[in-house]
Order: C-alpha cells, then sequence, then structure tokens
C-alpha cells in the first residue's frame, strides 16, 4: 500500500485528509457514525471571542451540484469551546485538532488565538479572513493584502503553534493576498472559502436565504478551487491547505497535484456523513490506480 | 442516526398533490414519532427530509407533498433504490401526554401525528385527532387514524367537509390533558395562544445536513440556541420562541 502520510507545518498526518470547519461541528456528532481518529485532522467549527447565534434562517439554498449557506458563525464564544467543546472531543478524538477562528476587528482574532494557543489539543490554528456571511468581519480582512497581513502580523506575536491563514476567492489578485500573510508570518495558507452567491425563490420573488446572499459549496465549486490552489501554490513557499468541491479521493489527488499539502472536505460531509472515511478508504486504490507511492511526492505534481 | 439503501415498495397518490411511499430496508434507528429521514436523489445536492408517518419491521412508511423539484422527483418513482438517513431528529415524547392527549395536524403536518397515535393508543391513552386541511379534497388519512381507534375532527377551511374554520375553531370546544401538533407556522402560532394545557410542537426548517453538522436550521429558544434537525424538531411549548 501507498503511503498517505504527509507533514503539515511540522506536524505529521497519517493521511492529508480533513473536514473543513463548519461542515464537521466539533467533532463528536461524527464520532457516533464512525472512529474519527482515521481523519489526518478536522478543523473544528468557527470559533469567535463571544457566542454567536448567526443569521436568520432560512440559511440553506440549494444550487446545481452544491449548496449556499449562510450560517453567519454560529458558535458558543471561545470560553465555551475550551471549556466545554474540547473536554468532550477530547474523548473521541486523540489526534491535534485544527482550530478555527473567526473575528470583528484585529483584536478580536488575537485574543481567541491566544486562548486557544495555550489548548494542548489544538495543533494549527487556522484564521478566518474569509467568512462571506458576517458584516463588519470576516471577509473585510481577507480582502486586501494590508489587512490579511495585519491580522496575520498581530496574531503570531501571541502564539506559538502554526498559524494557517484561510483565505476567500472572492477577490481579484489572491496570490497577492496569500504572499502578503506569508510575508507577515504565516505558517500556512489554506484555501478557498465559499464562493458569494444567491439564489431566488420564484415563487416568492425573493432571496432563498434570509441573508440575501450566502457562501456557495459543494462540487460544482472544485475547479475554481483547483485553480486558486494552484496559482497560490506556485507563489509561496508555506505549506498550502486545499479545499473547494473535495468530494472523493481523485479530487484529493488533483488537489495535491495542484500543490497543496493537506486537503478539506467541506459540503461532502453534510450530504454524506461518511464522506471522509469512504475518501481514506478509497485512497489506496485512487493511488494505485495512478501509480502514486507516496502521496507526499505530488505535491505540487503539475508544475 | 443510520445510513441505509433502502427499495421502494409503494409509492401512491392519496390526494391530487400527496404521495404516500413506502420504502423497505433497515428501520432500526427509528426509535420515536416526529423523526424524519434524509433523503438522497439523483442530481440533487442536499437530501430531502421528510416526517415518518408509520414504521414496521422492515418498512418506513412517509407522506409527502409535491412541492419542489425533489418531491416532483419523487412521485415519478416507481421502483428502484433510495440512499436514506434514518432515526433522526428527536420526536414527541409521549409520557407527558395524560390520559386524554390531543393531536392537532395542519396539511402535510398530518403524517408524523400517525405513529404517534399508534404509540399513544398503545399505552391505553385516549387519544382525539384534529385534522385541518383547506378543502375536502385535500384530506387524508381520517380514516387510518380512526382504524386506530382515536376520535377523529376533520376541519376545512371553507367549510366543504366537517367543522368549517381552523383547527382552533375545533379545539376551543374540546378537553384534554396534553397536546401533540404539526403544521405551518402560522397554525402553530394560533395553537401556541388558544392552548390551554402544555404541548409539544413540530417545526420545519430548510436543513443542509439534518444531523446537526452544519448549524443550518438553528432557532433561538427559552433554554438556548436548538437546531430543528437535532435538538428538534418537537420542541416543547414552554422553550418556544416566536421572534424571527
Amino acid at each position: 500500500m501507498g503511503k498517505m502520510n504527509v507533514n503539515l507545518c511540522g506536524i505529521e498526518l497519517d493521511n492529508p485528509v480533513i473536514p473543513a470547519s463548519g461542515t464537521f461541528g466539533f467533532g463528536y456528532e461524527f464520532a457516533e457514525l464512525y472512529d474519527i481518529n482515521i481523519l489526518g485532522t478536522f478543523s473544528f467549527k468557527g470559533t469567535t471571542k463571544d457566542p454567536r447565534f448567526g443569521n436568520p434562517t432560512p440559511r440553506i439554498a440549494e444550487c446545481t451540484a452544491g449548496m449556499i449557506n449562510a450560517v453567519g458563525l454560529q458558535n458558543p464564544g471561545v470560553d465555551k469551546v475550551i471549556g466545554e467543546e474540547l473536554p468532550k472531543l477530547a474523548k473521541c478524538f486523540h489526534k491535534k485538532v485544527m482550530a478555527n477562528v473567526s473575528g470583528f476587528s484585529v483584536d478580536d482574532y488575537v485574543y481567541t488565538c491566544a486562548k486557544l494557543d495555550a489548548c494542548d489539543q489544538v495543533g494549527w490554528i487556522e484564521v478566518n479572513v474569509s467568512c462571506p456571511n458576517v458584516h463588519g468581519g470576516g471577509m473585510s480582512f481577507g480582502t486586501s493584502p494590508e489587512a490579511a497581513a495585519e491580522v496575520t502580523r498581530e496574531v503570531k506575536m501571541v502564539t506559538t503553534k502554526p498559524i494557517i491563514i484561510k483565505l476567500s476567492p472572492n477577490v481579484t489578485d489572491i496570490v497577492s493576498i496569500a504572499s502578503a500573510c506569508e510575508n507577515a508570518g504565516a505558517d500556512g495558507i489554506s484555501l478557498i472559502n465559499t464562493l458569494l452567491g444567491m439564489r431566488i425563490d420564484l415563487k416568492k420573488r425573493k432571496p432563498v436565504i434570509a441573508n440575501t446572499m450566502g457562501g456557495f459549496s459543494g462540487s460544482a465549486i472544485f475547479p475554481v478551487a483547483v485553480r486558486m490552489v494552484y496559482q497560490v501554490a506556485g507563489a509561496v513557499s508555506v505549506p498550502v491547505v486545499g479545499m473547494g468541491g473535495v468530494s472523493d479521493a481523485e479530487d484529493v489527488i488533483e488537489m495535491m497535484l495542484a500543490g497543496a499539502t493537506a486537503v478539506q472536505v467541506g459540503a461532502a460531509n453534510l450530504v454524506n456523513p461518511y464522506a471522509c472515511r469512504d475518501i481514506i478508504h478509497s485512497l489506496p486504490v485512487a493511488m494505485e490506480k495512478y501509480g502514486i507511492k507516496s502521496l507526499n511526492e505530488i505535491i505540487g505534481g503539475v508544475r | 442516526m443510520k445510513q441505509g439503501i433502502f427499495s421502494i415498495a409503494e409509492n401512491v397518490p392519496i390526494t391530487e398533490s400527496v404521495y404516500k411511499m413506502r420504502l423497505v430496508g433497515d428501520v432500526s434507528a427509528i426509535t420515536t414519532p416526529g423523526q424524519f429521514i434524509n433523503i438522497k436523489l439523483d442530481g440533487l445536492f442536499l437530501r430531502r427530509p421528510i416526517s415518518v408517518c408509520d414504521v414496521g419491521e422492515d418498512s418506513v412508511t412517509i407522506l409527502y407533498k409535491v412541492v419542489g423539484e425533489g418531491t416532483e422527483q419523487m412521485c415519478r418513482m416507481k421502483e428502484g433504490s433510495l440512499d436514506v438517513l434514518t432515526g433522526l431528529g428527536n420526536g414527541y415524547d409521549t409520557a407527558a401526554s395524560g390520559e386524554n392527549p390531543l393531536l392537532i395536524g395542519g396539511g402535510v403536518g398530518v403524517p408524523p401525528l400517525y405513529l404517534l397515535a399508534k404509540k399513544l393508543i398503545a399505552e391505553g391513552k385516549n387519544v382525539t385527532v384534529i385534522l385541518g386541511f383547506n378543502t375536502k379534497d385535500e384530506i387524508f388519512y381520517q380514516k387510518e387514524f380512526e382504524a386506530l381507534g382515536a376520535k377523529v375532527y376533520v376541519t376545512t377551511v371553507d367549510g366543504s367537509f366537517g367543522i368549517q374554520g381552523f383547527v382552533t375553531d375545533a379545539m376551543k370546544d374540546l378537553s384534554y390533558s396534553y397536546f401533540y401538533t404539526c403544521g405551518p407556522e402560522p397554525m402553530l402560532k394560533a395553537i401556541f395562544r388558544a392552548s390551554t394545557t402544555s404541548g409539544q410542537f413540530s417545526f420545519e426548517e430548510r436543513m443542509g445536513c439534518g444531523f446537526g453538522a452544519c448549524m443550518g436550521c438553528s432557532c433561538k429558544t427559552v433554554t438556548g440556541y436548538k437546531r430543528i434537525c437535532k435538538e428538534g424538531p418537537v420542541l416543547r411549548k414552554e422553550e418556544i420562541l416566536w421572534e424571527k
């Protein structure tokens, strides 16, 4: 059997498969279904300084080969995440978890990252500067190189763990933003967050989503994600975590060939709760089919 | 929750737009009335959540109204198999019912009350049911509830059958120990105001996953944030907040 292990910012992963933030909760819903320790790791639900309910419903819309969500960072706040969610997770997941952090100001990011940096269970901090579903925060930090670099720089000053900046595809030049984050000290870049989208209910002549717009994800966005991962991986020297529409083992291999060191799986988990388990189980077969002895050797292999 | 492949044993119209589908497979995850199943359909990304109407040893029955692309596709299926997640949601709790529970269903909110009525009657309770529809042609399952041994009242908004008016018009003359309801939100609100006892409400919401992972169907309650798909769809009267 081929080797599936990869090294993400100094931490060894058994395989590159990582459920993406917002599609896997804090893990334990899925732990009832299968042993989640088979995962490389997972990125937990986007966490903010204070508890958030998020946006009004409907928050979800069906699309061709995908979906739109406008959840709006519903989470119990960093103190409850550390006090309640992480201890629950410790009972079913024994690997390092990726902490996903969002904020509405640089100080928010700094506060939340510093707290999570002190948790043993946390291996990496994925800083989300790309949430399309909140105003006055989230994506506004990820759409300019200066703002993204400022968040990166300030967070790096209060943390010791690898900092991975999660970027938005809703920009003109993603490479300039990725490079600005790298120069500001980012240990890795993850991309892409959702594409800003919208659906309209023809009978009601109103947006399907209460918040009007939301983040489009699912297999439909895979080619956009591969293209952006390819562009960013060609421009930075830190590891890139690829995501966006990944739904099977072939997609994982394609993302890695584009330049991803590890690969996140998002919307697929919501349709098939066993998606990541199925991908991990079918990776050896797909590797064999394409003559891959070690996944580590194909990273960026398209160039 | 369980994922399974179910074969379609029956799929027939019971009114002009409501269909009855019986699916054969492993139903062991379905444990309480008021739960739902989540069906994967060809060419559609998200699964379609549908409430459980009845469950047997190896089959589950759903009643669904054709309202969109998913149910449109379902009503055309004659045979074949479906990928289904079963045992989803927190259903009705029969422990609180008292001796004379009242079950109130409106339109496609009627189906989950059937399995509930079955369970309450098996527990020796005196079950009364109000079924509310717009008009005579939309009525379904009146006889099925009667066959279980429930006392059934039917209301129609246009007065073409039974009591003329809304379910609350039938409710006001009845005495009951507790109530259970499912139906459109305006009806649920009216019942919330008109009811004289405590009770349980089943809610509908657009869902992403249906099993608690995505936070797509959250609502605010007196006791904190709840996911309609996980802590719901059934909520107790005392915990409901109507703001939206």
